[in-house]
């Protein structure tokens, strides 16, 4: 990298090339390079040193470095690893076929059905969540879906219950729907105000009816918003420890759980390591499917 | 005509059950702060400020508030100062790399939180700098820069580029226009993106519960008391963490509109 700052040269980057790019080089370097060496101190190499730790062993209480594979044959021929895995995918896809679900209605009310300012508004009161404590809302869940809580208390009044919702995978799902309904509603909402309205008034003129112009025009054009909101809520679901520990008792623990449990048990940081690259794995193929699927043209 | 405006209304009120869920967890929080019962339930307890007498006289409390706000302020610093640089690169710069440039920033949302916190803790173990503040203030910028930089990006795509030409035709030099030209126009994406990491980092309990040792932050301090049994202190830490985050939201949010709104009359 040369730098040539000769206070004499007069400063007209726009017009000369050659020596705007000799004496930018500072001036470019020191704005580009910091997030890279930044990132790669504290993000790619943490993470590197994370699967490098997967072959680590532990002895004596002590993780020593080293390349075996140890970790993994023990971890991958346990059931109650597989157990886990299955649960955790498991109520990943069932929240985010819940979320999808629950969100469409209430994004495409905010889409197609209110004026400019309130849509602002509405987004603006979701955004709200996403910066607010996740923990004090599941704790606060946990207070109004128990067995004396809020829910089965007004159930009461109308002789109704109490029903068991805690320790189930009804309150995991009530958790994630927590952490991602927002996010999914806002995703999904711009993708819908995104499509041509013409497209949706021209089905409309043709005769065809609500649903149907839904189903085969709004849905379609959105697509490819709609799956990146699925992918984001399944990445999301399937990385939060809290949810399936508070409100779903844990019983299995899911992958996340797990991770916390090997690492606040003791010493066995590589087996945790082993859990959180098969997350990762995972994780990467969904997003790849995902997008891959968003961005697929159709050939029908 | 008459079964459109039925569906109008039902969605409507679908809508509104959607915000009510979205936001109950967050209200009932803060009326079992004030709720006489430890176990909060209908119908309410009587009044009481007693879980916000006890948090007030807990030291740890108070160690813990102090932690969280040196960090959330370090946090929106360092990454708001990255986000805008990598935001500035962006705008104006095309390189070979720049896909693999922006996927290295934007990535670290992407990774679930558990994830991560191992990797930190590791990482820092390794490094030596476990169970320090330091190490929550480094892993929450890398985590919040991404967020500073999509904020002030958005708002430099709103510039005209020639009034950042028009600086180095009239003499200044590259720092002297980034500085009295392209900051004072991101000034309310700065604000804001400070604002929103330093939310962000003040609510951020895995990676914090994962590597912060002794120096325990304000969501930990929550997630340990939560772990233990239920205990409405949780309650008036939350409505008090509640406060904080959205003000800081609010405050972000409104500088962007503000400032919206008086360039469309200024250029009206």
């Amino acid at each position: 990298m040369s730098v040539s700052n000769h206070p004499t040269e007069t400063p007209s980057p726009g017009h000369t090339p050659i020596r705007r790019r000799h004496r930018s080089d500072l001036f470019q370097q020191a704005l580009r390079l910091p997030i890279v060496i930044w990132q790669g101190l504290f993000f790619i190499a943490p993470l590197c040193f994370l699967v490098a730790m997967s072959f680590f062993i532990v002895r004596n209480y002590r993780m020593t470095e080293a390349f075996e594979m140890k970790n993994w044959f023990k971890m991958l021929s346990r059931d109650y690893f597989w157990d886990s895995y299955g649960l955790t995918i498991g109520l990943a896809t069932l929240a985010t076929l819940v979320v999808t679900t629950v969100a469409f209605p209430a994004a495409y009310t905010l889409a197609f059905r209110m004026s400019e300012v309130t849509r602002r508004w509405a987004i603006f009161l979701l955004i709200i969540p996403f910066f607010t404590s996740y923990l004090v809302r599941i704790f606060s869940w946990y207070v109004i879906l128990a067995e004396s809580g809020v829910i089965n208390a007004m159930l009461g009044y109308i002789e109704l219950g109490p029903y068991v919702m805690l320790n189930t995978k009804f309150g995991t799902i009530i958790g994630y729907m927590t952490l991602t309904l927002p996010l999914v509603i806002i995703l999904q909402t711009f993708s819908l105000a995104n499509i041509d309205r013409r497209l949706v008034e021209a089905a409309h003129n043709l005769g065809c009816r609500p649903w149907r112009t839904i189903i085969r025009v709004v849905l379609p054009l959105a697509k490819t918003g709609f799956i990146i909101a699925a992918v984001f809520c399944f990445i999301l679901s399937f990385g939060d420890f809290v949810s399936p520990y508070y409100l779903g008792g844990s019983k299995p623990p899911t992958l996340p759980i797990l991770i916390v449990d090997t690492v606040k048990s003791g010493q066995q940081w590589p087996r945790a390591a082993v859990v959180a690259v098969v997350m990762m794995v995972t994780l990467f193929i969904v997003a790849f499917g995902g997008i891959a699927a968003a961005y697929r043209r159709r050939t029908a | 005509m008459k079964s459109n405006r039925m569906l109008k209304w039902f969605l409507y009120g679908y809508l509104a059950l959607v915000l009510i869920f979205i936001f109950a967890p967050i209200i009932f929080s803060v009326i079992f702060s004030f709720n006489s019962d430890r176990f909060p339930t209908i119908p309410l307890g009587s009044f009481t400020l007693k879980w916000y007498e006890t948090i007030w006289q807990d030291p740890d409390v108070w160690e813990a508030a102090r932690t969280s706000l040196i960090v959330s302020f370090s946090v929106a610093t360092i990454a708001t100062l990255l986000g805008f640089a990598t935001a500035y690169t962006d705008y104006r710069y095309r390189f070979k790399l720049k896909p693999l440039y922006l996927a290295l920033i934007l990535l670290p949302p992407t990774i679930p939180l558990i994830i991560m916190a191992l990797a930190m803790l590791a990482w820092f173990a390794k490094i030596g700098l476990a169970g320090t503040v330091t190490s929550i203030i480094i892993a929450h910028s890398v985590l919040t820069a991404p967020f500073a930089m999509a904020i002030i990006r958005l708002r430099l795509s709103q510039m005209d580029a020639t009034l950042e030409a028009a600086a180095w035709n009239l003499g200044a030099d590259q720092w002297r226009a980034l500085r009295r030209v392209i900051v004072p126009f991101c000034r309310p994406a700065i604000v804001s993106s400070f604002c929103l990491t330093a939310a962000v980092s003040f609510d951020e309990f895995a990676i914090a519960w994962f590597i912060s040792g002794l120096n325990k932050t304000i969501p930990v301090i929550i997630l340990e008391i939560v772990t233990g049994n239920i205990d409405p202190q949780v309650n008036a830490i939350g409505s008090f963490v509640f406060l904080t985050s959205i003000t800081l939201v609010v405050i972000a949010q409104v500088v962007l509109m503000t400032r919206d709104k008086k360039e469309k009359v200024n250029h009206g």
